[in-house]
């Protein structure tokens, strides 16, 4: 019979209409919401997804897995007296591997000893030019540098970052990437603690 | 089992005096006479049975004062390649002689690099420029040719540390200088009379009377550059008798940037993300393309876990690629929407898994030389495994049922544009379409890369090589993909995801590479030389769609115009690749 096989792919499209109430029944049925939570978010991006699939954005908003990357930004830490230490000690790698070059760092010089002090005078990233590629903070030695989860960044100006507009408190971090942040944290003190026993050792073995 | 880097035949014995072979440290294959290129190319297709030329490129060795356009010759029966080279002074003009005679698929990729190298393809018929436009003055992958926000030969550039200060490129006016035309050429006054060689390159037929007196005349039509069916900015021009095509020009290179060089100027690390935007929809297999290359030039192995987790990407790439193709396609045809969105659907989900391992859906720059970047995370490869043994399968059921019947569908793609197998070996046809033809030629088992040999699957083939089959092929490879998914989830090992050391700086020793993968859209190959410094001394990109677009004209011909929107989507031509 001819207009059987519209017939047949209609049936698909059919049933796709269908399911979306079916699927909205059945959440009523047992007393959950399927919009905007994100429980419901979550179940319609996962295999088990049937009927409607958009998300509407801006009401709903896709949650982010932690590895999601958009620009970076330096993290600091919170000093005794609330001073922002930046972690970054402007060796300059994340500028040597950056593959745009969007990254610009003035270090700065000790005016008493000319020596180069690890501590970023100015650092820039233009924010038009990276390409979100995740390089510099993948290569950083200090997980100083560190891909945000942000992407709400739309402006009329361009986006040209300095060192003030970069940096984010470690706690940020943490919220954002918690898996991540654990695993660098405990890295980091196992570090320490390794030093720690080393110069205790040294000392023991002077004395 | 790895095949040998070239295949085992011995020019120089056929060819003494002629052809010696390459020595050079890192150099494989053969150095023909420039005289004899002609003679020695007829043999090597002929008498050694290399039918497919896969790829044509050229190298310039300023140094040595030498231009050298190398060859890539491979069976389509399997097995390794046959290198060979010709190398011309340095002087313009620089002349060497065309391969259109033998491989006509060298078309396009003999015009690119006269376009990009200014090597003149003595007996090439339609010599002009392909990337660049008309009034660009000089040939931009020549070592000594700059671009106007030329800063440095190669990143990274010194202006940004230790003393970096931040300025805009469009600061340094690069129109002022570094910018030139050619000689007597006036922007001010430039009307678009070069495209005469366009139009004079199409065939046409001269006034013709139809019983007696009434007198008809063929019409140009250009379609594009901007057009719904050219899935990006592609320009074709076409010359009609009424509804069917008598010639056909694509006109491209509206998205260029010169990828090519950019690669140079980048390390080798650098290039990585940059291969992400060449064909956008597949940045994993890109990834691996690369990679794979590189590695080839480094001599290093590949971590086990990462060589499974690089075919899961692929594959999953492979798929999505697939499914959106069939919604393109649709949407082409007239299907407004509703195929295309059940496809997107599924692609989002596979999207969502590149998301959660790389930090990206779609630039996800996953791979690093010897590995890959991170692990899969457990929830993440259950979710893998979720999607491959229930969704998929059932979704590409689905949807063949939803298509496949179609009677308009049918009606619009069977029988239309046939392809012969023996037109498409001769185009350098790869991928998909080459397989629509009946020839079961895929690099997963012709020229195994990776892992795919302990992988138990079917080369996906069809015999008439019209849009049917083209059509039907996709649902068989995006099966075929998910049988390699299932066996590579089921065996994948626990162990260290890169063979390396992280290192921003990577050694490569001197000497060339020429990786290739079979990529969604067909051979996907990278041509690297390397002289032993941080940054690419060679990058080239052959992409699939570039050389398959190559087959469009014979294609057409006799045909109705409103298929050749179909024979667009068919060939699944994505811009960011073919324009680089």
């Amino acid at each position: 019979m001819y207009g059987k096989g519209i017939l047949k792919g209609l049936s698909v499209t059919w049933k796709r209409f269908w399911d979306t109430y079916t699927e909205d029944i059945s959440w009523m049925m047992r007393g959950k919401k399927r919009y905007n939570t994100d429980e419901g978010i979550r179940h319609r991006s996962s295999k088990d997804t049937k009927g409607i699939f958009t998300v509407q954005y801006p009401e709903e908003q896709l949650i982010v897995p932690e590895e999601f990357r958009y620009v970076p930004f330096l993290v600091y830490d919170e000093g005794a007296d609330g001073k922002k230490e930046v972690r970054c000690t402007s060796c300059g790698i994340c500028a040597k591997v950056c593959p745009p070059q969007c990254i610009w760092i003035v270090r700065s010089n000790d005016p008493a000893t000319g020596r180069p002090v690890p501590v970023p005078t100015d650092f820039y990233i233009d924010m038009d030019i990276c390409m979100n590629c995740g390089f510099c903070s993948e290569y950083c030695p200090f997980d100083a540098i560190k891909m945000d989860h942000d992407f709400d960044i739309a402006s009329y100006q361009r986006n040209v970052y300095n060192l003030e507009k970069l940096m984010k408190p470690a706690a940020y971090y943490a919220d954002i990437r918690p898996e991540n942040y654990t695993r660098e944290e405990e890295a980091r003190k196992a570090k320490e603690a390794a030093k720690a026993a080393k110069a205790e050792a040294s000392a023991a073995a002077a004395a | 089992m790895v095949t040998p880097l070239t295949a085992t035949v011995d020019l120089v014995v056929r060819f003494p005096g002629i052809v010696t072979a390459d020595v050079r440290p890192g150099y494989i294959g053969f150095i023909i006479n420039k005289e004899n290129l002609v003679e020695v190319a007829t043999a090597i297709r002929d008498e050694f049975g290399f039918d497919l030329l896969t790829a044509v490129t050229a190298v310039d060795y300023i140094a040595e004062n030498k231009m050298e356009v190398v060859y890539h010759a491979y069976k389509t029966t399997g097995g390794a390649g046959l290198v060979f080279r010709v190398q011309a002074e340095r002087v313009d003009p620089i002349e060497v002689p065309s391969l259109i005679e033998i491989w006509p698929g060298v078309d396009f990729q003999e015009r690119e690099a006269w376009d990009l190298y200014g090597i003149k393809f003595t007996g090439h018929p339609d010599l002009r420029r392909i990337l660049m436009w008309e009034g660009f003055e000089g040939h931009p992958l020549r070592k000594d040719w700059k671009e106007p926000f030329f800063e440095e030969e190669t990143k990274p550039f010194k202006s940004r540390w230790p003393d970096g200060q931040h300025t805009f490129a469009e600061n340094k006016n690069p129109f002022r200088d570094n910018l030139n035309f050619p000689k007597d050429f006036d922007p001010e006054k430039y009307v678009v009379d070069k495209e005469e060689d366009l139009y004079a390159s199409l065939e046409r037929y001269t006034t013709k009377d139809v019983e007696g007196n009434m007198k008809t005349d063929h019409i140009v039509v250009n379609l594009g550059p901007h057009h719904p069916s050219t899935h990006g900015v592609l320009r074709v021009a076409v010359t009609m008798d009424g509804e069917t095509i008598i010639g056909l020009k694509p006109v491209m290179g509206y998205l260029h940037r010169n990828h090519d060089k950019i690669g140079e100027r980048n390390t080798y690390l650098q290039n990585i993300p940059y291969t992400d935007r060449l064909d956008y929809f597949n940045s994993m297999s890109n990834n691996f393309g690369y990679c794979t290359t590189v590695e080839k030039l480094m001599k290093i192995p590949v971590a086990e876990r990462a060589e499974y987790i690089r075919v899961i990407m692929a594959e999953l790439s492979r798929i999505q690629n697939h499914l959106i193709f069939i919604g393109m396609l649709m949407n082409d045809l007239g299907t407004m929407y509703t195929p295309s969105l059940y496809a997107f659907e599924e692609r989002e989900l596979i999207l969502d898994i590149f998301e959660a391992v790389s930090g990206a859906r779609m630039m996800c720059n996953y791979f690093r030389f010897g590995g890959v970047v991170r692990d899969i995370p457990d929830d993440v490869l259950q979710k893998i495994k979720g999607l491959v043994s229930e969704r998929l399968p059932a979704k590409t059921d689905e949807m063949e049922r939803f298509l496949n019947e179609n009677e308009i569908l049918v009606a619009r793609l069977k029988g239309i544009h046939v392809l012969n197998a023996e037109d498409a070996i001769k185009y350098s046809v790869t991928g998909p379409v080459l397989r629509a033809t009946g020839v079961p030629y895929d690099l997963r088992r012709a020229d195994p890369y990776s892992i795919y040999d302990r992988f138990d699957f079917d080369v996906a083939v069809r015999q008439n090589g019209d849009m049917m089959d083209n059509y039907l092929i996709r649902f068989d490879e995006i099966r075929q993909s998910l049988r390699i998914l299932e066996q590579a989830l089921k065996q994948i090992p626990q162990g260290p995801i890169n063979s390396q050391k992280a290192a921003y700086q990577v050694r490569v020793p001197a000497g060339e590479a020429y990786g290739r993968i079979e990529s969604p859209k067909g051979e996907l190959a990278f041509y690297v030389v390397s002289n032993g410094k941080p940054n690419p001394y060679r990058y080239h990109v052959r992409p699939a769609s570039f050389v398959n677009l190559t087959a469009v004209e014979s294609m057409c011909r006799g045909t109705k115009i409103a298929d050749f929107v179909a024979l667009l989507a068919m060939l699944d031509i994505v811009m960011g690749e073919l324009d680089r």
